[in-house]
């Protein structure tokens, strides 16, 4: 594996323009006043209650995510770029997702098999020439980026599901700009706190045409349960919406009620944080008390906007991923502004025999998984994880993908030892309204605090910093 | 406002209620236990205790004996008792971390600090008389510093409405079971009186409802009975008075009437029982048989709750 490049220090050790008045913040700062800041931080975080549960692990139902106080840095002009490779991935991501649930132009085009399609669990035969209001299906993308040079950010997974973590761009700005106004004050930062604003834009620009003129957006959470349960709640707060569970909605005559102090009222747009087979027991899993009975046929009447709408989780799907190049030309005939990580599709044999042959230098992904559960890192597994997942791959080619291990970029973090290097990606947050995609400068950027380490997911013990984009 | 959120309001403000109404009993009995028995007696404070919180039967399910120890762990820290101070406090979190958007950042502090407080510090309970004064002092400050943050930051809405219809209705029961547990010493019995130990009982009923030097004040006499009985009841100017809680009751149900427009069984059956306190005197009531009184205002009362919940809850 190549040397990562290091955001602050570059190739070669120079110090990168974005970075100066960090480093020279940095060497003035005594790295007690650095470690007394982060045990404020953490303080913080943990008073206000920024906490997410982990599946399974009984012994600390609420953790923190670990917040490194040091922040990530990108100059506008590398935002420029990346933000335009963003919109143009998301609109192309909302033109397949309509197309795919109506004319199918680009499977008579050949461009992508349809059994990957068809055979896919996460496709909605309910969707079928359903039509989404303003034919928007991802309100919200959350894309993970990650960078392996001064000139390249590749795409490493299209959120088009319910992707979270966008609390966390907001709480660590707030948290810093608390713990550093002097930092603040010797960079021009670009703001992040309209994001809220934005979010209620454009889910307001999307409400069915029943609705009213001033339509009520209501956010759906599975509970306080749920992982990311305080983003929810954080969400609504700043949206200055009803955080709404299940229970709280009735389907009447196909219109959607919330049950409040003063009656029924209609709903007209959720954003729903709950997943597709969650959300309407008569249509999807019978078992599930989180959702609402009849949800699905007041969508289908046209009476509710849903975000980001059913059935999206095709398009982020990973072996559909793999196409993106391919979907963005298609439907856009533009070139891709920002690139994909190489990808081997195991259905294929080429691929598949390629892919068996060299695991030891490999990334190979579940196909349907997330958040870091179930892939092999084939550099750091010992010989018999690699020999059991060879098993796996022969068994079912068609659940798996394979990626080269990729150099992520790397940026100063605080360790036990002092200032180190820990790899780190982006999680930017594309919002699509009616009539604008936009994207606020910034996002997540998580931190993999292990030394060497890639694995940046929070439930693998990552965290997170604040992303600076400097406004020259 | 949904009507979850409305109900999970009106809990958090109970159960921080009743986690300082627990926290006052157990302050309230350690002082009078701690008397030589000349000044009062053979009883069992702690038996009377549990009867205060309304907890006594199933207290015997785990317990054979009342003693200070058993009392204190089950009131404060069990698990096993969903009034314990410890699970009112898990509860209000967990209630507040549902309607998170309905509180102001003021409240959600109190509350998750307290609930950080209580796993760190108080985790395994207290060991010795010192400790448990620190954390009963813990208790009451909690809901001290969540009542201040309440009425100094929200906004006067029907979320705050619906949180004091909560802590109004905690409290009336609160002093209304004291007064039901304890009603036999307040009963003008000439034989004994005065004696030392009704005097320690009825210092301890203040005690409970932090009224002791408001009796002087309003009374400006030795501890009487029926003077008690008179301030805890039917004196508004007491914020625990059932009088004073039901006069808080009305107001606040006639707000939310107000607001939306409509009026309705709950705004009917509070004022009902408001105006029974309003036109009772003490004489009556002790001529009526004060048990039966209390006995009826509690009914009244969690009647009250009911059509409240079914009025606005679900």
């Amino acid at each position: 594996m190549a040397v990562a490049f290091d955001e602050m220090n570059g190739p070669g050790g120079d110090l990168r323009p974005a970075y100066r008045e960090l480093s020279r913040w940095l060497k003035e700062t005594p790295p007690d006043a650095l470690e007394y800041r982060r045990q404020e931080a953490e303080l913080l975080f943990r008073r206000i209650g920024i906490t997410f549960a982990v599946y399974g692990d009984a012994e600390a139902q609420e953790r923190l995510i670990p917040f490194d106080v040091i922040p990530r840095i990108m100059s506008a002009k590398e935002w420029t770029t990346l933000e335009k490779g963003l919109k143009q991935r998301v609109r192309a991501l909302n033109m397949f997702l309509r197309d795919i649930y109506h004319g199918r132009d680009i499977l008579r085009a050949n461009l992508i098999p349809d059994d990957l399609i068809f055979q896919n669990p996460v496709f909605r035969p309910e969707m079928n020439g359903q039509n989404v209001p303003h034919d928007v299906y991802v309100h919200i993308a959350g894309i993970d980026i990650v960078r392996v040079d001064a000139d390249n950010f590749i795409v490493l997974e299209d959120n088009a599901r319910t992707p979270s973590g966008v609390s966390y761009m907001l709480e660590n700005r707030e948290i810093m700009m608390r713990l550093f106004p002097d930092l603040f004050a010797r960079h021009r930062v670009a703001p992040v706190e309209r994001y809220p604003d934005e979010l209620l834009a454009a889910l307001r620009s999307v409400a069915p045409l029943s609705a009213s003129a001033e339509p009520t957006v209501a956010l759906m959470t599975p509970g306080v349960y749920n992982s990311a349960y305080y983003e929810h709640s954080f969400l609504a707060d700043k949206l200055g919406i009803e955080l709404v569970e299940g229970r709280d909605l009735i389907v009447k005559n196909d219109e959607v009620f919330m049950r409040t102090t003063e009656g029924l009222k209609r709903v007209d747009v959720i954003y729903r944080r709950v997943d597709d087979d969650f959300l309407d027991p008569l249509t999807f899993r019978p078992d599930s008390a989180l959702g609402v009975p009849g949800l699905m046929s007041a969508y289908a009447a046209g009476n509710i906007t849903l975000a980001n709408a059913v059935g999206t989780g095709i398009a982020d799907d990973k072996a559909i991923y793999s196409y993106m190049p391919e979907i963005v030309k298609f439907y856009l005939g533009e070139e891709p502004i920002l690139k994909n990580v190489p990808t081997w599709r195991c259905r294929e044999p080429k691929d598949l025999s390629y892919v068996l042959d060299n695991l030891s230098d490999l990334v190979v992904k579940e196909v349907h998984g997330s958040g870091g559960y179930g892939m092999l890192i084939g550099p750091a597994a010992t010989k018999a994880t690699i020999e059991a997942f060879r098993d796996k791959l022969k068994r079912e080619p068609e659940g798996f993908i394979a990626q080269p291990t990729l150099a992520l970029s790397t940026c100063p973090t605080c360790t036990s030892s002092g200032l180190a290097p820990r790899h780190v990606d982006l999680r930017p947050f594309v919002l699509t309204g009616s009539k604008h995609v936009t994207i606020v400068p910034g996002g997540l950027t998580r931190v993999a605090l292990k030394e060497g380490s890639l694995v940046v997911n929070s439930s693998q013990g990552g965290g997170t910093k604040d992303t600076w984009i400097l406004d020259e | 406002m949904l009507s979850r959120t409305a109900e999970n309001l009106y809990w958090l403000a109970r159960y921080v209620e009743r986690a300082e109404y627990i926290a006052r009993t157990i302050d309230a009995t350690l002082r009078v236990t701690a008397l030589p028995t000349a000044y009062i007696g053979k009883t069992n404070e702690w038996e009377s205790a549990l009867l205060t919180a309304g907890v006594s039967s199933s207290f015997y399910e785990t317990y054979q004996e009342a003693t200070e120890q058993n009392v204190v762990e089950y009131l404060a820290f069990s698990p096993a008792n969903p009034s314990s101070i410890k699970n009112c406090i898990e509860a209000a979190r967990l209630n507040s971390r549902s309607v998170r958007t309905a509180l102001t950042s003021e409240m959600w502090d109190t509350i998750n600090s307290a609930w950080i407080e209580l796993q760190e510090v108080w985790g395994k309970g207290t060991s010795s008389r010192e400790e448990l004064a620190r954390f009963l002092r813990f208790v009451q400050e909690t809901s001290l510093r969540f009542d201040g943050s309440a009425y100094r930051t929200m906004l006067r809405n029907d979320a705050y409405w619906f949180s004091r219809l909560g802590l109004h209705l905690e409290r009336a029961d609160n002093t209304a079971r004291i007064l039901d547990v304890k009603y036999h010493v307040l009963l003008p019995e000439e034989e004994h009186v005065g004696g030392p130990l009704d005097y320690y009982q009825w210092t301890s009923i203040l005690r409970s409802v932090s009224a002791l030097t408001a009796y002087h004040w309003v009374y400006r006499e030795t501890l009487k009975p029926w003077l008690i009985a008179d301030l805890l009841i039917l004196n508004d100017t007491l914020p625990r008075s059932l009088a004073s809680c039901y006069s808080n009751l009305v107001r606040n149900l006639d707000q939310i009437g107000v607001a939306y427009g409509r009026q309705g069984a709950s705004q009917r059956h509070a004022r009902g029982v408001r105006n029974r306190l309003e036109h009772s005197h003490m004489d009556d009531i002790f001529q009526h048989g004060v048990h039966e009184f209390i006995q009826e205002f509690i009914a009244d009362n969690s009647r009250l709750g009911e059509i409240i919940t079914r009025q606005y809850l679900i």
